[in-house]
């Protein structure tokens, strides 16, 4: 048997994902139920979610408006009317039998993924984006199955990317840059415990330097970022042992079972679906208009890649803190308010540090979130400046920091009561110089004797009766030339 | 358009979930057969560039605002049902996922 | 004859009575149900009556007359609903066997409406399975007999609605109509049917067929009444998407008598080939009529008629093989004893549904099968388009159509045993749903043999009010405002 690594080096894996995300609306995509997560089994139904005869769909305002700003912030041209259609399939988590989706007028095509890959963002094409109902959830007990409705019509988005990726591992950073999109803009909380986040890959493994792709096979029930790389890497094996033990690979779908860490095909080939997609014709074509698209351009953030991009690029920071940075919107939105109150471009590097190790490490000792963070953007900024331009000590401003942040004080007024400024007048510190030489006899006659190591004892003398505000540069040089060494 | 076999008619029963005896078989083959005989004058109608007509009117799709509705008659809904479990409606066990 | 003599009462009578105190509608309400007990054995109309329900709403009509508080327009009038039509609390089997038992937990909107105007629901009416016939024999339970001939059938698939009409179990009722179910039986037994401009009264509620072609509309013995119950259920619903925002005109305010200058357009296509000798002279005599009324007769062509057969029959199976996906054991209605899943769904669908249902998924689940969704619904969806040019071409030159409802008078039981003869009774029918137009059926004459003639009314889209205006004028010319079919052991 040829190992894997040899013939990895022949064959290239060529990885497409379907995504669903759940759009965080309050009310579901085509009737009144409530979405709530973890609610008493089948409470957040009606007429509709449960598919009673005569009921029918109505489509949720909010629902668009998160797909339109998904739509937009990945760069997709959005469909002035896009169509809703039905996708049939017998299945009891959907009560219709029918799935409400979008087929070939879908509300977002052409669009693209920034990917943050190490240091560098790598653009995936996405080829559409549509919107549907989400299928309610059942429970295998024996050999029954249990319905429960409640996720029954939640609305989603599907994102389709182009087969793009080569790894598992840029699958993986695929699903953690569009769960960091949608968290940003706010569409989905996209929790993959609770499944508001999910993956379906299609895998398949070419010749290196071919064109044309492999046979794929369709990977469904990835629910978690870890298994989005191991079931990946477990199907490429697969598919290359397949190849390499001279088999062909099978076009099919093949569940993953995170437990048993393989997957297994889902359906035979007899029961192949044919989904006799139609226009739904219960909804009317979906239009959206200038001033709904006026209204989600003019209010898209600054996306996570561009900000990832901009702080190294502009700000200096090393990849590893941009990505930290970046990790949640409220500390990205945070550090550049921060940078914007200082002024200075040229100090975000130090801005950053004091957020990435002060601020997160307080913070995470309160059991505190940024967005609660007790210590303003304007004051983290003051309290920079203060170390910068020399007020206080970079010490004494840690010591400043904490006061600040568990009083909400002003750093300024800490230090105006506390008395810390630093002391950098050189007569001053030179007074207090010649006090500790004059009652150091003994220390003096030994330094100069050539115990270079007990400079440091005329420092913390310095130091002691300045209660840690001489300014430490200042300090040495006069402590040098008074002691003659 | 080809007559309609009777592998066809089993195959469009198992999509449509549909049981038929051999009796409803071969009457589909023979009924479904004779009325697309019928309707193959469709083929020839030239409706090039029309484009289909999918609502009887045109009209666009409205949008419900984003409130929630708390159905009060949610336990007479699920009343119907054949067999639950509690809050839960029963079916014979279905392994693997749906789409 | 009742006490009351309700059976012979217009909308008009029965409120302006009621208003007046000459009568309650406890009385009125108690008459209809008598009627209906002795007679509705001959006829087989109902499938449910809801005695309790019809007593209770005529007491609250009472109660509010006598507190003094204004009544609403349609307060006591006894209405009987297609059991296509979801009545919470009221068994609904849309005419099938997978429905029994099913009792629905919310009303149709058209309900609410109703009952917010005071009118009294006396129970559900029979019609062929899930809307899918011509004459009630394809209902799962049992078929309905005309009532001016217990040998005929009453049409179909609003049988139930028609007959009862017709036999004055109730003063109005509801029915559905997706390719003629509502025009045809008020055609075939002798009262007014409209189905109302797609869009125009709410699907919420409505048992789904065909989604874009299905319209509720009213069946009664008059225009005027036809108009009364159906300004009381047309309107904007929020609930249903495809529903229209269109201010609804004063109906009874359209029905002037008078249709002078009114441009009437005869569809060639339609008075072509086999139609009925006695069918073609009452409409002879029905366009003699409304000539004498200063009408303007003016001949126009649609000469895609002859496609709207297999377009419908290719658009409506289609839709119906989806929206009848849902009737599966599980959530409601029978299942079937099955050891795993695939079994359930097909024994309870096979079991559950009857032959015209299932041929009618099989020819749907065909014509969406990928490979042949171009060739079948695509293309029908296209003609369906060349159609709807036709009429705009044919309206911008006349105000309304008139054609025949049917080819022929009621048939016998049993006569139209294959399906595709049975398709072809529903030709005059069709077009007008596939082009979302409003159309009317007003009865237009007798046959020698006692049979009723219904003259079918087409207008442009939102134009309801000229099909009453014409109607009326159609309907006063015909007097046949006393003829009643004989029920009952009465003459
Ligand atoms: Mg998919
Ligand atoms: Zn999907």
């Amino acid at each position: 048997m040829t190992e894997l690594a040899e013939l990895l080096e022949l064959w290239e894996p060529v990885i497409g994902l379907e995504v669903h995300v759940q759009l965080a609306t309050r009310s579901k995509a085509f009737s009144p139920a409530g979405v709530v997560f973890g609610a008493p089994p089948n409470s957040l139904v009606d007429p509709t979610v449960l598919g009673l005869p005569g009921s029918l769909p109505v489509f949720n305002q909010a629902a668009l408006a998160l797909a339109l700003k998904l739509g937009v912030a990945t760069g997709s041209q959005i469909r002035a009317k896009s169509r809703f259609a039905r996708k049939h399939y017998f299945y009891p988590d959907q009560p219709k039998n029918y799935q409400i989706s979008q087929y070939d007028e879908p509300l977002c095509e052409n669009g693209h993924l920034d990917v943050i890959i190490g240091g560098a963002v790598k653009r995936i094409k996405l080829t559409r984006i549509h919107l549907e109902e989400d299928a309610g959830k059942l429970t295998h007990v024996g050999a029954m199955s249990h319905v429960d409705l409640n996720r029954s019509g939640v609305p989603l988005v599907e994102v389709v990317s182009a087969p793009e990726l080569t790894s598992s591992e840029e699958a993986a950073e695929f699903m953690r840059s569009l769960h960091r999109l949608v968290r940003w803009l706010e569409i989905s909380e996209a929790d993959m415990e609770k499944g508001q986040l999910r993956c379906d890959a299609n895998v398949s493994v070419r010749l290196r330097g071919e064109d044309r792709l492999g046979t794929r096979t369709e990977l469904k029930n990835i629910n978690s970022f870890r298994f989005v790389q191991n079931a990946i890497d477990h199907e490429i094996a697969r598919q290359l042992r397949l190849i390499d033990g001279g088999g062909r690979v099978e076009r099919e779908t093949r569940l993953w079972d995170a437990d048993a860490g393989q997957s297994a095909p889902m359906r035979s080939k007899e029961e192949a679906n044919d989904y006799r997609y139609f226009p739904d014709p219960d909804l009317p074509v979906l239009v959206v208009d200038g001033p709904t698209m006026g209204g989600i351009l003019r209010a898209q953030p600054e996306l996570p890649a561009a900000r990832f991009q901009r702080y190294q690029e502009d700000i200096g920071l090393s990849a590893d803190d941009a990505r930290t940075m970046i990790g949640e919107r409220a500390l990205a939105e945070y550090f550049d308010a921060t940078c914007k109150a200082h002024g200075m471009l040229k100090s975000g590097r130090t801005i950053a540090n004091w957020i990435l190790t002060e601020l997160l490490g307080a913070l995470n000792k309160a059991g505190k979130g940024i967005a609660e963070s007790p210590m303003p953007p304007e004051r983290l900024a003051a309290l920079v400046r203060l170390v910068e331009d020399g007020t206080i000590s970079g010490k004494i401003g840690k010591e400043v920091f904490e006061e600040a942040f568990a009083k909400g004080e002003e750093p300024g007024a800490i230090v105006e009561r506390r008395g810390v400024q630093q002391i950098s007048d050189e007569a001053t510190l030179a007074a207090v110089v010649e006090e500790v030489v004059a009652a150091s006899p003994k220390q003096t006659a030994e330094y100069q004797g050539g115990k270079d190591s007990l400079f440091g004892y005329f420092v913390g003398q310095v130091m002691k009766k300045t209660q840690g505000r001489a300014n430490p540069v200042i300090t040495t040089d006069l402590l040098k030339k008074r002691l003659g060494r | 358009m080809p007559a309609l076999t009777r592998k066809e008619v089993e195959e469009i029963a198992l999509l449509a979930r549909l049981h038929l005896g051999e009796d409803e078989l071969a009457r589909m083959e023979t009924e479904l057969g004779a009325i697309l005989e019928h309707f193959s004058s469709i083929a020839a109608v030239s409706t090039e560039g029309v484009a289909p007509m999918t609502h009887a009117v045109p009209i666009e799709c409205p949008l419900r605002s984003d409130d929630v509705v708390t159905w009060t008659d949610a336990e007479q809904g699920l009343a119907g049902a054949p067999k639950r479990e509690g809050d839960l409606i029963v079916v014979p066990a279905v392994i693997g996922g749906g789409e | 004859m009742s006490a009351s003599g309700m059976e012979r009462w217009s909308i008009a009578e029965i409120t302006r009575r009621i208003a007046a105190g000459e009568v309650t509608a406890a009385q009125i309400t108690e008459d209809a149900l008598a009627r209906i007990e002795k007679i509705d054995g001959e006829l087989d109309a109902f499938l449910a009556v809801d005695a309790a329900g019809a007593r209770s709403a005529a007491a609250g009509v009472d109660l509010l007359r006598t507190a003094g508080v204004a009544l609403g327009p349609l307060a006591g009038v006894p209405i009987a609903l297609k059991d296509m039509i979801v009545t919470k609390g009221v068994a609904t089997t849309a005419g099938s066997k997978i429905l029994e038992g099913w009792i629905p937990p919310y009303d149709a909107t058209v309900v609410d409406r109703l009952k917010a105007a005071g009118a009294v629901i006396l129970g559900k009416v029979n019609c062929d399975e899930f809307g899918m016939g011509s004459s009630t024999e394809r209902s799962a339970y049992k078929p309905t007999k005309n009532p001016w001939d217990a040998t005929r059938v009453p049409g179909g698939s609003s049988g139930g609605s028609s007959a009862a009409v017709a036999a004055a179990l109730c003063t109005a009722s509801l029915g559905t109509d997706t390719g003629g179910s509502i025009r045809q039986p008020a055609a075939f037994c002798g009262v007014v049917g409209i189905k109302p401009t797609y869009g125009r009264v709410s699907r919420w509620g409505i048992v789904a067929f065909a989604s874009s072609l299905d319209q509720v509309g009213p069946l009664a013995r008059s225009v005027a009444d036809a108009a009364a119950v159906l300004q009381v259920i047309a309107g904007h619903d929020a609930h249903d998407s495809t529903s229209l925002v269109k201010d609804v005109p004063d109906f009874a305010a359209a029905i002037t008598g008078d249709v002078k200058g009114l441009r009437v357009g005869l569809p060639k296509e339609y008075f072509a080939g086999e139609l009925d000798a006695e069918v073609r002279a009452s409409l002879d005599a029905t366009i003699a009529a409304l000539k004498d009324g200063g009408a303007e007769l003016v001949e126009v062509s649609l000469p895609h008629t002859e496609l709207a057969l297999p377009a419908y029959y290719i658009v409506a199976p289609a839709e119906a093989s989806s929206n009848l996906a849902r009737y599966d054991g599980i959530r409601y209605g029978t299942r079937a004893e099955a050891s795993d899943l695939l079994e359930l769904y097909m024994k309870t669908r096979g079991a559950g549904f009857g032959p015209e249902v299932k041929r009618r998924i099989m020819l749907g689940t065909y014509a969406l099968r990928s490979g042949y969704y171009d060739a079948y619904y695509k293309k029908a969806q296209q003609i369906r388009a060349l159609i709807k040019r036709d009429f705009d071409e044919a309206f911008a030159k006349t105000d309304v159509l008139l054609t025949p409802t049917t080819p022929t008078p009621a048939f016998e039981f049993g006569a139209k045993s294959n399906p595709l003869e049975m398709y072809l009774g529903d030709i005059f029918t069709l077009a007008c749903n596939l082009a979302g137009l409003p159309g009317m059926s007003v009865p237009c004459g007798f046959t020698a043999g006692g049979l009723p003639i219904g003259a079918q009314l087409l207008g442009k889209p939102l134009d309801e009010a000229v099909l009453f205006r014409t109607g009326a004028v159609i309907e006063s010319a015909a007097a046949l405002g006393d003829r009643r079919p004989a029920l009952g052991g009465a003459a």
